[in-house]
């Protein structure tokens, strides 16, 4: 078993730099590297391009990397429900691309299946298509979209092993195993590590190759964005 | 003329028996609600959900079970989550029957744009062009007209589009409507709305064939 723990959030974003470009897990607040980003905030590390869905909320997730100026480009999908990010946006301060959904995650998949590039319908004869590259096949056109390049990818799973397998709960899985192995260096955070050799090999979602670095998040919010709830009959 | 709830009675009767349905956030998500239930239909969520049921009762909320919208849902027997490629790859590689979205405009041509604001409105598209790219059954669900009463049934789109040609059906408060070449094709009136107020209401070209009949919820 190659060993990929770390004691420490702190031993777990070693090597992180101004400047750099990160990739984050999550959909919304759910499935956010908390951990992760409570230490970055800590780190105050400045001029990042950050390639993830969505962008927080004013208080919490990347909502409070944008809070202390410390991100310099966003790469999402979605990024409503953040006031501070659209004043950022519109003001000039923040470089934003916005990407289709389904291309941002073919982007990630891309970088950890070692394709440079690939095709998608999405967004032809739109905005998001101006400059690129686009071909027809079988009478249909098409956008070349081109792999993330990331120094960072920060992840976050239900369990996982030392050895880096990683579990996913619910719908907070999204976006984090497609950027497993997709930067540098993946740091995948877990709510519970367990010992290796206890997670049934044939319910791995992602095995440890494409973890560099794992650790159990001291705490979880798992902030609830839209509470909606039905009354008992 | 149909409130909101009226344009999501009318779009649930165009699901079918064994439809896999992806339904976008706002009027389209009320949808669900009015699905005739002797069929077999199953919702998808491009978050990373097929199968999902009602929202949770109160205190059974689980932040990791959440829609496209980031609300709080449960699944139903025959559920499954997947990761994000996986979504689009249902979507992209048209697995998904049909796909229920909302629009700021539509275009006779079958344009549409749902997604900016040049200047004002910047929340992005989210999973919308990867949608309307490949779905070959799209209905739009919207108002006919915005809150200034201007129509956004139109000749050209003056928004930045989220996907070209691609608008099959449209459902507003006033009226069902085809795309076809020629422009808009009116199929259906909402109850008491006449054909010379729906033709007021669209700035692009409705074709308007013999009688018009009234839907019926």
């Amino acid at each position: 078993m190659i060993n990929k723990k770390v004691h420490s959030v702190q031993e777990a974003l070693q090597g992180v730099q101004d400047n750099m470009t990160f990739m984050f897990g999550g959909f919304g607040l759910s499935g956010i590297p908390e951990n992760s980003i409570a230490e970055l905030v800590k780190m105050n590390t400045k001029g990042l391009t950050c390639i993830s869905n969505n962008a927080g909320v004013d208080n919490f997730g990347l909502g409070l990397l944008l809070h202390q100026n410390q991100i310099k480009k966003m790469i999402s999908s979605y990024v409503g429900e953040n006031a501070e990010f659209e004043r950022q946006m519109l003001s000039g301060e923040l470089e934003v691309e916005l990407i289709p959904q389904g291309t941002l995650a073919e982007r990630c998949r891309a970088a950890q299946a070692g394709f440079p590039a690939i095709y998608t319908p999405a967004g032809y004869g739109t905005e998001v298509a101006d400059g690129k590259e686009t071909r027809e096949f079988d009478g249909k056109m098409y956008v070349l979209e081109h792999a993330f390049k990331a120094d960072f990818a920060f992840v976050k799973a239900w369990k996982g092993d030392a050895a880096g397998n990683l579990i996913f709960k619910g719908t907070a899985r999204n976006f984090n195993p497609n950027m497993c192995g997709a930067a540098k260096i993946t740091v995948a955070e877990v709510e519970e590590l367990v010992p290796v050799g206890t997670l049934d090999p044939n319910q791995i979602h992602i095995p440890g190759i494409f973890v560099q670095r794992i650790f159990q998040g001291e705490k979880y919010e798992k902030r609830i964005e839209q509470l909606t709830v039905r009354k008992r009959e | 003329m149909l409130d909101k709830t009226g344009i999501a009675k009318r779009i649930a009767k165009e699901v079918q028996d064994g439809y896999y349905v992806n339904l976008g956030i706002g009027i389209p998500t009320l949808v669900a609600n009015y699905v005739r239930e002797d069929i077999e239909v199953e919702f998808q969520s491009e978050n990373g959900v097929l199968g999902m049921g009602p929202f949770p009762f109160e205190g059974e909320e689980d932040a990791d079970i959440i829609n496209a919208g980031k609300q709080t849902i449960t699944t139903l027997p025959g559920a499954s989550f997947f990761d994000s490629a996986m979504s689009f790859s249902m979507i992209r590689g048209k697995h998904v029957d049909l796909t229920i979205l909302g629009a700021m405009e539509v275009a006779e041509n079958g344009d549409i744009a749902n997604w900016k604001i040049p200047g004002k409105m910047v929340k992005g598209m989210g999973g919308a062009m990867d949608l309307v790219a490949s779905a070959e059954n799209i209905i739009v669900a919207m108002m006919h007209t915005n809150r200034a009463g201007e129509s956004k049934l139109l000749k050209r789109c003056s928004l930045p589009l989220t996907g070209v040609g691609c608008v099959k059906k449209i459902v507003t408060n006033l009226a069902v409507l085809e795309v076809t070449k020629e422009g808009f094709k009116l199929l259906e009136r909402a109850p008491g709305v006449s054909v010379e107020e729906i033709k007021k209401a669209t700035e692009g070209n409705l074709i308007v064939e013999g009688e018009i009949p009234e839907m019926i919820l």
